[in-house]
């Protein structure tokens, strides 16, 4: 395993901007996923990786050495692609062990090679299968065996799930990530699924317009968003995200949430940071996540304030119920106990927690911190 | 009810549906009879004896059975002034497909590969150049081609119509094998890439074992021209160097004395053999390439 440092990497195809200057750089045992929706270039930022693709501009350093100028298969990385990319004309033995062939390993190293990840996959019994008598996941498994043989100073994943049904996409997510945890290997992972990015990440890096919105620990992503777009593109439910205006009242701030003709919604703010504070008098856009809204409990304390709201929608997920809420003339989603006791149509008193609360500049969609 | 509803339709049974099979076999075994006529005439001929063909009757059973004028046709009948039957015509005309065959496939497998694996600038109007190739009529590069090969010093020698063969054979191969790994998933070339595989381990070791049925369909195609040939057979050889084709005509054409039909017949059998192996035993490798091509799966 090694580190990675892509340092401003630019791709253009002719007139257009693919890649916009990205700098990241991954330690050691590090597992990074590059997400965003599609066109954003995360996959194109893999091809450079892997050397697939040339950059226009940058450069990338494996264990603090320069590979621009490698061929792929000098770079040392293995890589896992989305349709698997299995040989079809080779048997499963045949695939994991074919770079070894390429790079003139001899036949009895092969063997034992292709023997100890088979072992470590439990794909022993398909070694003799083509592909085609495979199934989805039997293949997602011979694909990753293909890189593991290679004891890769680092992995790389292009949407390796996203063929898989349901099910079987969670249990190879899982299996995914023990087997990181356990080879502790560099990876670099490409989805455009939020929530693989935040199960398995220790790092994620949001992609778009060829841009990186934001690097953070999937926490960090997840509560302290850099902006609108990575608000709006983490989490399920998104975050709700509601125009407001900032006042300053008495002994501090109120957030004053109105939709044309509907009856304001006024909430009285706990001490604010200065930047904040700055936006005293102006609009700004507010942003709460679902399970910083709860059903009522009728205390108002430091940090929590209670506001009366219509349900629109429940949701109910087994775990926990989703309620869509008209708060103040917007609707917004809540996070709720599954007992949760109101109707779509009725009235009810709920919980804002206050600490959860963030503020978006309307102009450019920047976090105010 | 709900029974009545899904019940077959009438149409599919009945009186009137019996009518029908009826008129379309009776239709079906009527030209397959006129098909195959010609063929049979042709068998039964190459199986009697002289006097029996000039008796009449045509499609009677030989009363005499003979081989005679297969032998005849092989070892002894006169090509123009030669008469030493047609068996060295044969294998000219096998050196000729072999050899063509062989390279055009090859050279179509290696332009398909890099037209689709290794794009670059002024792929797409290349490959059209190429594909204009296959709507040049042959009698336009009859000259041009004569020049080049006097040139060259191949006129009338079989490594000429090799040549010419391949030329003008590459772009109908170079189309199969383009369209044929345009829909080749790229991803499998750039994991083969990453496993250290370079330009030609991924043609040899990745593409190649999955071309199966292309290169039957450019086989088969390639075989059918280059044997059915008589244009460039009759343009560019002369004498001993003249494929089948040419030695066929030879033979029909020359008049010592009485006409040989049953010799004529056997020679033109022997000279349609090997196309009808192909289609006999190739065909459906050509139908199933045609459809890998089109439909993948």
């Amino acid at each position: 395993m090694s580190s990675l440092e892509l340092v401003s990497i630019k791709k253009r195809y002719g007139d257009l901007d693919i890649l916009k200057g990205i700098n990241i750089s991954v330690d050691a045992g590090e597992f990074l996923v590059l997400v965003g929706p599609s066109g954003c270039g995360k996959s194109t930022l893999l091809n450079i990786i892997a050397g697939l693709d040339t950059a226009t501009g940058g450069d990338v350093r494996i264990g603090g050495r320069s590979v621009r100028d490698d061929h792929p298969s000098e770079r040392d990385i293995a890589m896992v692609f989305q349709s698997y990319a299995l040989y079809p004309n080779m048997s499963v033995a045949q695939n994991i062990s074919f770079g070894m062939e390429m790079r003139k390993v001899p036949k009895e190293e092969r063997e034992v090679a292709i023997q100890e990840v088979a072992k470590l996959l439990q794909i022993q019994h398909l070694l003799a299968r083509r592909p085609g008598q495979l199934s989805g996941g039997q293949r997602q498994r011979v694909a990753m065996g293909r890189a593991l043989v290679r004891k890769p100073k680092i992995f790389l994943f292009d949407e390796p799930l996203s063929n898989l049904d349901a099910q079987l996409r969670l249990d190879m997510r899982t299996e995914i990530k023990k087997l990181h945890q356990r080879l502790a290997a560099t990876i670099v992972y490409v989805t455009h699924d939020q929530i693989e990015a935040m199960t398995l990440a220790t790092r994620i890096a949001v992609m778009r317009y060829g841009e990186l919105q934001q690097l953070g620990t999937p926490a960090e992503v997840y509560s302290e968003p850099a902006n609108l777009f990575v608000a709006g593109f983490m989490g399920s439910p998104r975050m709700n995200l509601v125009p407001g205006t900032l006042v300053q009242t008495g002994g501090g701030l109120t957030l004053e949430i109105q939709a044309s003709d509907k009856p304001k919604l006024a909430i009285a703010l706990p001490p604010q940071p200065p930047a904040v504070q700055a936006y005293a008098g102006r609009d700004i856009i507010a942003g709460l996540r679902a399970e910083a809204i709860s059903h009522g409990s009728g205390s108002q304390s430091g940090q929590r304030r209670t506001v009366t709201g219509t349900v629109e929608v429940t949701e109910p997920t087994g775990a926990d119920t989703l309620a869509v809420l008209m708060l103040g003339g917007h609707e917004m989603t809540a996070r709720l106990q599954p007992d949760f006791p109101l109707r779509a149509g009725q009235q009810g008193e709920f919980d804002i927690d206050l600490a959860k609360l963030v503020f978006f500049d309307p102009d450019g969609g920047k976090r105010i911190k | 009810m709900a029974e009545a509803t899904w019940e077959t339709p009438k149409m599919a049974r009945g009186r009137g549906n019996r009518w029908s099979r009826v008129v379309i076999y009776g239709l079906l075994a009527f030209f397959a009879l006129v098909y195959l006529l010609p063929l049979v005439v042709m068998l039964l001929t190459s199986l009697k004896p002289l006097p029996e063909i000039y008796a009449g009757n045509m499609i009677a059973l030989p009363q005499e059975w003979t081989i005679e004028p297969w032998r005849k046709a092989w070892e002894e009948v006169c090509v123009g002034l030669a008469c030493h039957g047609i068996k060295g015509y044969f294998w000219n005309s096998i050196k000729m497909a072999f050899f063509g065959v062989t390279i055009s496939t090859a050279v179509g497998a290696l332009n398909g590969y890099v037209l689709t694996k290794w794009r670059f600038r002024g792929d797409s109007l290349l490959f059209g150049l190429i594909l204009f190739g296959c709507f040049i009529p042959f009698q336009i590069v009859l000259i041009p081609m004569a020049t080049i090969l006097g040139k060259l010093g191949l006129a009338s020698s079989t490594t000429g119509l090799v040549l010419v063969h391949v030329t003008y054979g590459i772009a109908f191969t170079t189309l199969f094998f383009r369209n044929y790994y345009a829909v080749f998933p790229d991803e499998l070339v750039k994991a083969a890439m990453m496993d250290g595989a370079r330009f030609w381990a991924i043609f040899i070791r990745i593409l190649l074992p999955s071309s199966g049925p292309i290169i039957a369909v450019s086989m088969i195609w390639q075989f059918t021209n280059i044997w059915n040939d008589f244009l460039f057979g009759a343009s560019f050889s002369t004498g001993e160097s003249a494929p089948m084709t040419v030695a066929l005509n030879n033979v029909v054409n020359t008049s010592t004395a009485e006409r040989e039909y049953n010799v004529h017949m056997a020679a033109a059998i022997i000279a349609a053999l090997p196309t009808l192996m192909v289609y006999v035993f190739g065909g459906r490798y050509f139908v199933r390439g045609l459809m890998a091509g089109s439909v993948k799966g």
